[in-house]
Parts: C-alpha cells; structure tokens; sequence
C-alpha cells in the first residue's frame, strides 16, 4: 500500500512539473489581443469604439448561463453595507445579508445594471459563489459575480473584470482602548500590529502604505480577521471604509475607525470591478452598462443612499 | 495508511513484490529475469504516464487548467516566498512534536495503570484521548487560539504561535498515545512478569522493561504521525499565520491563479517522502533485528 502510493506520488509529481515546464512558453496569460475589459485605460474613460452594438448585448443573443436569466454570483455570508440584511432574517440560502432584495450597495447596483441590460428583475439569479471559485478555472457557475472585488492587472489576466462601479478608500478599525485608536497619521502606526482579510487590497495597504515593523497578519475571512482584534492579537485592521462602518456600527463594540487612507494621488484609484469569466461576450455590455449608469447618476444615487457615511472618517496624515 | 511495507528495493519494486515476506525466504533472480521484468515495468510505466499525460492534456478546459495551475513563471516567484514561510512551519512541528512524544506517553501510560485507585487517571486520560481524537484539528486551533485570547485573562497568552502549538499538541498527543498504548500492550506479559520475579516495581518494570521496548517497536508509526503533524501546520493558517499555506493563498488572491499551491505541494513532497523511505527503513530494520533476536 505504502509503495503503491510513493510510486504514484512520484509519478504524479514527475508530471506536474514536466506539464510546468511545457507551459512556459505558452503562459503568457494575457494572450494575443487583450479583451476591453482587461485595459486599465478603459476603467477610466469608456471609449466609444469600445461600446459594442445593441443588437450583441440584447437579452436573446446572449448565451447565459440559464437561459433569459442574468445569473449574478456573490460569496455567502453577504455582508452589508454591501447587502442589506431584512428584519425578517435572510432566504436560504443566505445566511447574513440578502442579495436578493435589491437593498445594500451591491445588490441595488446589481439589480440596476441586469435592467440596463435588459433584464426584469425577476429574470435575475443569485447563486453562491465563494472568492476562490469566481477565478478557478473551468465553467464558471455564473454570468457575473459582484463580491467587492478590487480591480488590479495581474487579477484581470485570469478574468474579466468590468469597469469599477465604486472608488474605494482602505481604513484602519482599533478597538478604544487601545494606542492605536488617538493616533491620526501613517507614520505614528509602524509599531502598532495590523491584520487584513487574505485577496483584500487592504493587505497592500498595511504592506506598502503603513510598513510596520511586525509582519502583518492575514485571515481567511473578516470574521477571523474581527477575532484577531478582539483577542488583542492586532491592534489594528484595515478593512475598505465602508466594511469599516459596518465593523465599527455593528460588529465590534467599543471599536473606532482611526482613518482613511488618502486615496493615491497618482496612478488609478483603487475600484470594485464586477468578474466575468474570461473572454464572455458580456463584459463589453456589462461596461456600457456601467457607463450609462455612472452618465445618467444612478450609480451616484445608489452610492449615496447605502454609502453614504463615506465623508465622515478622518482622513490620515503621512 | 498502512504501517506495513517493506524498504524501498529497486529489485523488488520493479518485480512488484511486496515487501511483507521474511526477507530470508527471497530467492535469488535469475539475470535474464531481471531484465525482463525491468524492461516490461519500463513499457508499462510509459504508457500508463503517458496516457494520463495525453488524457489530461487534451482535456478541452487544458490551457485554463494550466494557466492557472501551472504557471512557470507564478512557480518561479511563488517558490522562494513560500519556502521562507515554511520557517514558521518547521518550527511548529519541531517544538509541537517534542511536546507531543512526552504528553502521549504520559498519556498512554495513565490509560494502561492497573487497579481501581486509578480509575479516575484512567478516566480523565480516556476522555481526553477520545475528545481530541474526535474534535477536527482546525476547530481545535480556532477554538484555542481566538477563545481563550479573546477572555482577557491576565497573565495569559495571546501570541497566536503559542495556541497553535498548544493546539496541534493536544490533538496529536491523543493519537500518539494510542501508539504507545498499542506498543505497550504488544509486549508479552512475560515480560512484566520476569521483570517483578526479579524484585522490580510495577513501576519500575514499566520505566525499565515495557516501555523501552515498546517505544522501539512503534517509532515508524510515531514517524507517520509525525508527518502527519508537518502537514497540518498549515491548519495554523487560520489565525491569521503567515505560514507557507497562508503565504501561498495571498499570491494566489493577488494573482488570481492556483500556481503557488503547487509550489507548497512541492515542498512537502520534499520534505516528507524522505521521512518515508527513512520510516520504511527502521521497519526493515526492526523486522531483521527480531528475526535475529527470535
């Protein structure tokens, strides 16, 4: 048995690396001509030539994961502001927040963006998609998944990430009582402990904007990150600030916002980007989609009414 | 898995016999033999990979698969990262696996003393091997290590490091000592008796005779554990450890691709197959060394 096994461990690692090698020369991921989504230029300005035709994006020419339906994925448990949690409590399968209601940020921007495409609201499907599984390879169970994921380049070679519909600043949560809680400037955080959810830009954040001296801690959920504050095993987690809101308002008591984090002054501002899988005939509708909403103000309108308390955290000195 | 089987022996791997049998009673192979059944585990070898090989690669999601599974140059930059991360794994399993050889055995021998006065060591030492065994060691590690910090005791801990290694050796101590009580009852009772008849204490024949020979006859199973153990340093991921597991999955996020798994996966492999063979050795050696003695 024992044998059996070394043998076929043996084997198999014989192949992966000979299925390694032979990939080298064709892993340029990006392939021969980048998709619109994936050219950071467009997340700023949508270009007119990049509008695709009405006829491609019409409900019936698409192909859909059920067909007539908008298939939109987000991982369990949601979490408000992003989506709202109803008094009555959440339909199963959802465990927190209900995407499925159109309340909070995402699931209002979601339900905004299927009507531009063209769907009721009744044609629209959610399915739980966890943040691993929105870029495994293979059939992607959705059309679109809308899960606060930020957009970055490298992230863009393996899907197709829309346009951002959200410019979002990075934040520091501490408890009250702890030192971390009076200070109001970068430079003042090196020596205070920081831990950040694992796929969150929040992590760059603490790496290449605070640089503490103690190595960051890094959860697999903001559940686990939110333990680790309370165990006094951080002193501080930085979370995107309306996540901070809801942390500060509603999970963690005693616990403050210290700051925000100046956005960039140069280069792109960190965004949400929706995910497609890579290559789908919908990113190009889903961007034109984005850009009527950002042109006509109902993205600003539905910003404002579930992310509004953005204005009133202050903002770090250097 | 299997604590049996033999060392690894080029001859009889390729003849594919097992290596269960004395070795006394292995007769010699005739060359022209030999080379038969080499050249025959050759061609079988290379159409069997080789099949695998072509199934997996003509599979219509392949170039998916191997852009996000096999990324060269993702493996290249994964590798030194997350072997620098393994640091924080060797030093949990080394520290953990010492504190793990000394509990299972107290542990172990509470469970075997004899007489109704124990009853109650006996007891609490059950429950705990049976609670241990029973709870999945990542609850366990969550459990301590976000619970007992999150308390606010003074004076106690809070280091995630400390938990896990307090984790990792309540729930390896509870297998353990199942080794060792399995050790301690394949010794004969002869031996207890020989070792009274000769004016030792019931104690003394445990620490003397018992226990030194039944520590010798399961260090391959105790090994096995052990690698056991290396392997599920990485369940520490969940406090919030930059471990090598946790250190993977971040290059894995940024980059959207699964290649750094398979540089994790690599280091185990290095790692661990070496502690095999050295396991498959002791078995060879602990079976000839009885063969002699018997």
């Amino acid at each position: 048995m024992r044998r059996a096994l070394s043998l076929s461990i043996l084997a198999l690692s014989t192949f992966a690396f000979a299925a390694c090698s032979g990939g080298g020369a064709g892993a340029s991921p990006s392939g021969a001509s980048p998709s619109i989504a994936a050219s950071p230029s467009a997340a700023a300005s949508p270009s007119v030539a990049a509008s695709p035709s009405v006829d491609a994006c019409a409900k019936d020419s698409l192909t859909l994961e059920a067909a007539g339906k908008l298939t939109i994925g987000t991982d369990n448990p949601a979490y408000p502001p992003y989506y709202d949690i109803p008094d009555a409590g959440a339909t199963a399968p959802w465990e927190l927040g209900d995407p499925t209601d159109g309340k909070g940020f995402e699931s209002a921007f979601a339900y905004a963006l299927a009507a531009k495409l063209g769907f009721e609201e009744a044609d629209v499907v959610w399915t739980v998609v966890p943040f691993d599984n929105s870029f495994a390879p293979g059939d992607k169970p959705f059309d679109i998944d809308i899960n606060q994921v930020s957009y970055t380049a490298e992230r863009a070679q393996a899907v197709d990430m829309s346009d951002g519909y959200y410019t979002l600043n990075q934040s520091v949560v501490a408890l009250k009582v702890n030192g971390l809680a009076s200070v109001t400037s970068i430079a003042a955080m090196k020596d205070f402990k920081f831990g950040a959810q694992i796929g969150t830009t929040s992590l760059d954040t603490i790496n290449t904007v605070i640089k503490p001296t103690a190595a960051a801690k890094v959860y697999t959920t903001n559940d686990e990150a939110i333990a680790g504050l309370k165990a006094k095993q951080i002193d501080g987690l930085v979370v995107d600030l309306p996540t901070a809101f809801y942390i500060t308002a509603a999970q963690v008591e005693n616990s403050v916002i210290v700051g925000q984090f100046p956005a960039p002054t140069s280069g792109d501002a960190e965004h949400f980007s929706v995910v497609l899988p890579k290559g789908s005939a919908l990113t190009a509708c889903v961007n034109s989609a984005i850009g009527a909403m950002k042109s006509d103000g109902s993205l600003e309108a539905i910003t404002q009414e579930w992310l509004s308390d953005k204005a009133s955290a202050p903002v770090l000195q250097p | 898995m299997s604590q049996l089987g033999g060392p690894l022996d080029t001859g009889d791997l390729i003849a594919g016999r097992a290596g269960l049998r004395p070795r006394r009673s292995r007769r010699r192979i005739p060359p022209k033999e030999a080379v038969r059944s080499s050249l025959i585990a050759l061609v079988s070898s290379v159409v069997v990979l080789g099949g695998l090989a072509v199934v997996v690669t003509s599979s219509p999601n392949w170039p998916d698969v191997q852009h996000a599974f096999f990324d060269g140059e993702i493996f290249a930059y994964s590798l030194p990262k997350v072997v620098e991360a393994f640091g924080t794994n060797v030093a949990l399993f080394l520290i953990a696996e010492v504190l793990i050889l000394v509990l299972g055995l107290v542990l172990a021998v509470l469970r075997g003393l004899p007489g109704p006065v124990f009853f109650p060591l006996r007891l609490l030492a059950t429950v705990f091997v049976d609670f241990f065994r029973a709870v999945p060691g990542l609850l366990v590690i969550a459990l301590l290590g976000f619970g007992i910090p999150g308390l606010g005791l003074a004076g106690v801990p809070n280091d995630t490091f400390f938990w896990a290694v307090v984790a990792l050796t309540l729930v390896y101590s509870a297998y353990v000592s199942e080794v060792y009580r399995a050790g301690i009852e394949s010794i004969h009772w002869s031996q207890e008796a020989a070792a009274r008849s000769l004016g030792l204490s019931r104690l003394q024949a445990l620490r003397y005779v018992i226990v030194p020979q039944a520590v010798r006859r399961v260090i391959p199973p105790l090994l096995n554990d052990f690698i056991g153990l290396q392997k599920d340093t990485v369940l520490v991921s969940t406090l919030g450890v930059v471990e090598i597991f946790r250190e993977s999955s971040i290059i894995k996020a940024a980059k959207f691709n699964f290649t750094p798994y398979l540089a994790v996966a690599l280091v185990f492999v290095v790692i661990t197959i070496p502690m095999a063979r050295l396991v498959d050795w002791l078995v060879a050696r602990e079976r000839s060394g009885r063969a002699a003695a018997g």
